[in-house]
This record gives C-alpha cells, sequence and structure tokens, in this order.
C-alpha cells in the first residue's frame, strides 16, 4: 500500500518528539492503544494561561499512519485552548493526511490521546474528567 | 526510482534468466499443444513437458509418471487433500494438519470438514516444530492423511518430514506435504522421506509464476487423487487442462538449476543469512522466531521489540521485507504462525521477514543489516513502550485499553 506524501514527511520529520514532565500540574499525559493491538500512543499536553496549549509532545508505536496521525496532533494542539482541543475530530486527520480505509483507526487513536490528556490535565487540577464517547476502532 | 533491494524471496523468486532462456522457443516456434498426436508442432511441446517431468523428477527422487503439472502449490494442495478426502471416503474421514499450515491446506481442509471430513489441528511448540508424540496419539483407524509441511514460509522451521510419515504409515494414513519453500532449496527425496503426495511451486525457485506440481506416488503404495477438475483427461486423468508447456518448460529447468547448485547455494546463503542474523540479534531486545537447528537455509525471522512491524518496514524502504504485523488488515491479528509458537502479539507485530535467495550478495546484506539498525534505533526513539522500558516499567503490569 502506497502512503499519502503527508504521512511519510511526518513519518521522516516526525513533529514535537519527546516527554514532558508528567508529574507537572500543568501537563497532561494521555496514553491509548494497546502493545497487542500493534499501536500504543502516548501524547502530552502543557497548558499555560488562559487554558492555552503552550506545548505538545508525543511518542507512537505503530505503523507509519499512527506515527504521523499523532505527530499532525501534536502540530494542531499547539496554540489552541483546551476547548478547540477537544474540538478535533478524528475525520479532521483522515482528510489531512489522505488516510486510507484501513488506518482511520489510527487518527481514532490520536483523537483518543488527545481527549485522554485533557482529562488527566484536568483532573490533576481538580476539574471532572469530561465523559468520552466509548471508543469504537 | 531506486530499486530496494530484494529480500522477501519466501514470498516469490525472481526468474532466472537461465530459466527464461529455456522458456521463449516455447511461446513462439514451439508453440503446439502437448496433447496434439498426429502432427510435429504437438510432439515437439510434448518433448519440452517429457523432458521437464524427467528434470523435476529428477530433484525430488521420484519417476516421471509421478509428477502432476498444476498452476501452483495452491491447486497441488487442494487437488491433494480434496482428492484422497474423496478418493479414499470408503476408508475415513479423518485428516490431521498444523496449525502453522498455509492457507491452501488450512482452507481446504476447512472446506472438506462442511463435507463432512473430521480435521486435527496439531498445535506447535514453542520452536514451531509439530510433537510427534500428539501426531501418534491422534491417529485413528478413521485417519486417511496426515497433511504437514515441509519448510514452513515465515518462520522456514523443517519440520521432521520422515517420522512424521513412518507415523502416518504406520496407522495405515497417506502422507502430504506442501514443501513449496523446501523444494529446490534443501535435498528433499520422496522415498528417503516418505512421502505419498507433495506440492510444489515453479516461483520460488527461480521459475515462472502459474506453475507448480503434485507429487502422487506409485508404488507402494499406489496412490490415487479424485480430479478436481474434469475435461480432457490430461495428466493421468487427474488434472484436466491444455499443459502450460513454457510454464513447464521453465519449472523443468529451474529445477535442474537447483539441482545442480543447491549445495553450493545452501552454503552461501546460510553464511549470509547467519550473518544478518547474529549481527541484527546483537541488538537489545531482538528476537530470533523459530527453531534455528531444524531450518531453510535463507529465512531468519526477527522480532525487534517495542517497534511496530509496519512502521518498520516503511522506515526500511530501501529494503523489500515482509512482516507479522497485520496493521493493515481489517482484522488487526498479527500474523497466526507467529503466534502459534507462543508469541504474545506484541513480539508477533514487532517482526521482520528476511528471505534471501539466489541473487543476494553479501554488500546487500551489509546494507540490509546498516538499514535495519538504523530503523530500528530510529523507532525506538519515537517509541513510548521503549521509554517505559527503558525506565524500568513492566508494560504487563499497565492497564491497556484494549481496542
Amino acid at each position: 500500500m502506497a502512503y499519502s506524501e503527508k504521512v511519510i514527511d511526518h513519518y521522516n520529520n516526525p513533529r514535537n518528539v519527546g516527554t514532558l514532565n508528567k508529574d507537572s500540574k500543568f501537563v497532561g499525559t494521555g496514553l491509548v492503544g494497546a502493545p497487542e493491538c500493534g499501536d500504543v500512543m502516548r501524547l502530552q499536553i502543557e497548558v499555560g494561561e488562559d487554558n492555552v496549549i503552550t506545548d505538545a509532545k508525543f511518542k507512537t508505536f505503530g505503523c507509519g499512519s499512527a506515527i504521523a496521525s499523532s505527530s499532525l496532533a501534536t502540530e494542531w494542539l499547539k496554540g489552541k485552548t483546551i476547548d478547540e482541543a477537544l474540538a478535533i475530530d478524528n475525520m479532521d486527520i483522515v482528510e489531512e493526511l489522505a488516510l486510507p480505509p484501513v488506518k482511520i483507526h489510527c487518527s481514532v487513536l490520536a483523537e483518543d490521546a488527545i481527549k485522554s490528556a485533557i482529562n488527566d490535565y484536568r483532573v490533576k487540577n481538580g476539574l471532572e474528567a469530561i465523559a468520552l464517547e466509548k471508543s469504537h476502532h | 526510482m531506486k530499486q530496494p533491494i530484494y529480500l522477501d524471496n519466501n514470498a516469490t523468486t525472481p526468474l532466472d534468466p537461465r530459466v527464461l532462456e529455456a522458456m521463449l522457443p516455447y511461446f513462439t516456434e514451439k508453440f503446439g499443444n502437448a496433447a496434439s498426436r498426429n502432427h510435429a508442432f504437438g510432439w515437439v511441446a510434448e518433448e519440452g513437458v517429457d523432458y521437464a517431468r524427467e528434470q523435476v523428477a529428477k530433484l525430488i527422487g521420484c519417476t516421471e509418471k509421478e509428477i502432476i503439472f498444476t498452476s501452483g502449490a495452491t491447486e497441488a494442495d487442494n487437488l491433494a487433500i480434496k482428492g484422497v478426502f474423496e478418493m479414499y471416503k470408503e476408508k475415513g474421514n479423518h485428516i490431521i494438519t498444523a496449525v502453522t499450515e498455509h492457507k491452501a491446506v488450512l482452507d481446504t481442509c476447512k472446506h472438506l470438514e462442511k463435507n463432512g471430513a473430521r480435521v486435527t489441528y496439531l498445535g506447535v511448540k514453542e520452536d514451531g516444530l509439530i510433537d510427534l508424540a500428539e501426531l501418534e496419539a491422534t491417529m485413528t483407524p478413521e485417519t486417511i492423511l496426515v497433511s504437514i509441511m515441509y519448510g514452513n514460509n515465515e518462520i522456514g522451521v523443517i519440520q521432521p518430514v520422515k517420522e512424521i510419515s513412518a507415523i502416518a504409515h504406520k496407522h495405515g494414513a497417506l502422507f502430504m506435504t506442501d514443501a513449496t519453500q523446501a523444494v529446490g532449496k534443501i535435498p528433499v527425496d520422496v522415498n528417503a522421506d516418505g512421502i505419498d503426495l507433495m506440492a510444489f511451486s515453479a516461483h520460488k525457485m527461480y521459475g515462472p509464476k502459474g506453475v507448480g506440481a503434485l507429487y502422487v506416488r506409485r508404488k507402494g503404495p499406489r496412490v490415487k487423487v479424485t480430479a478436481q477438475m474434469d475435461g480432457g483427461g490430461h495428466e493421468r486423468g487427474m488434472r484436466s487442462g491444455t499443459l502450460n508447456v513454457p510454464g513447464i518448460v521453465g519449472l523443468g529447468k529451474a529445477c535442474e538449476l537447483c539441482r545442480l547448485e543447491m549445495e553450493s547455494e545452501t552454503v552461501r546463503l546460510s553464511a549470509l543469512r547467519d550473518k544478518l542474523e547474529s549481527t541484527l540479534n546483537k541488538m537489545e531486545e531482538s528476537y530470533v522466531n523459530g527453531n534455528t537447528q531444524h531450518r531453510l537455509p535463507h529465512v531468519a525471522n526477527i522480532s525487534f521489540k517495542y517497534v511496530e512491524g509496519e512502521g518498520l518496514m516503511m522506515a526500511m524502504s530501501d529494503l523489500a521485507v515482509s512482516s507479522g504485523s497485520a496493521c493493515t488488515s481489517a482484522s488487526l491479528e498479527p500474523s497466526y504462525v507467529l503466534k502459534s509458537l507462543g508469541l504474545s502479539d506484541d513480539l508477533a507485530h514487532s517482526s521482520i521477514r528476511f528471505g534471501l535467495g539466489r541473487f543476494t550478495t553479501e554488500a546487500e546484506i551489509d546494507q540490509a543489516i546498516a538499514v535495519t539498525e538504523k530503523a530500528v534505533n530510529h523507532l525506538r526513539e519515537l517509541s513510548p513502550l521503549w521509554e517505559m522500558f527503558k525506565e524500568g516499567i513492566d508494560l504487563s503490569k499497565i492497564e491497556w485499553a484494549e481496542h
């Protein structure tokens, strides 16, 4: 199967690979997926004043599309408010990366990772976790 | 575009130019139908087929009359298993095979289960070999066929064929083997090995695609299979259809070359394979899959823990290899062969199969090693699992969100 140019670009030059201090109260960490399923994403956000995401990092175990989806997600997250970040839909990722149907689950995982990171941040800061739709991949 | 280095010779092999040369006249001036008995065109084509039959027979130690040409190993597997089931149904309905077989065998058996067959799928040990005691215990008076592959396509392990056939015969069953990966690569002798039926294919041994053969024993015992295709009664009535003369000539030539070059090729390929495997196995958390003693000389299957196979192949785009990862399949299930060895799903997802071949050079192996090491290291830098492993976190203790 051929990958889209954008997937290849993110795969070869992944943006924002790395680790933020998960113990900081300004950092939210989402770890989703499972090794048995062949993909695990860890996505972290650092939140500054006015609920604006100042930094985002990821590490992903998975195929090229999973790596590209999480790389793209970190790019999009920087500078967004938490509310704006919550509005990111997996289909936006599918469209931007031109993912084929068999790879849609990679985008779903990226959306789950964003929401899971936001919830981790919320819980750390005494806010209620947002109920998430049951993931469907 | 620069061609990647081809290390997927278990999937298919390039056609040897010497094979092509032997085939070419049979497309043009020697185009006759080998079944045309009344003119020179037919005779010439038949001569080509007869000669190929001898070349094939010589490689596996049988007589020419025991070779049935088919469209490939899948057809030969189907003909052997379905043909025996139909021919011997008076005697019984039990077939024994193994979970690591190729789909051409497994799905044929599944098909027969719908038609009244009882099939036992033997598991394998951690090294990929079947347990002979378990086979023996599974034999019943109704067992008509034991079908166990010679060499495995994913991990290359070689089953103890001689011992398996002895057990089958002791209990009055026939022994069939899918030897697609073994014929032409290692010495296969149907008499020494006690084989009654054997399927193999030209394109795995530097011959053309679309042609293969089924060996059917004629003496001690005389084996018969019910034809699966009706028509002109070619191939002693077992496989109708105008013979694919150029393909058959190619199969014959491919068999001859394999027979003449096997000894030196085995030495050369196993040295290259061992170099590749031992170097890559020195990387942290890399694991060689399958038995390393009883194994085809040209295959290495290695798992690189904490990286995912498909992602890894993308980073290794200079190499043409295959992976046990099934990230692309709808089921997301990794290789059933690797799983049957008891490998965890994550290790199966992390596996790469390297299949060397006649045209693989040492320079290519050196390059393959460098590309693989670089790719594994790159992906581990990206892998949260690798980071957790390095921090001493026990990944099995984490509650993963299964999906």
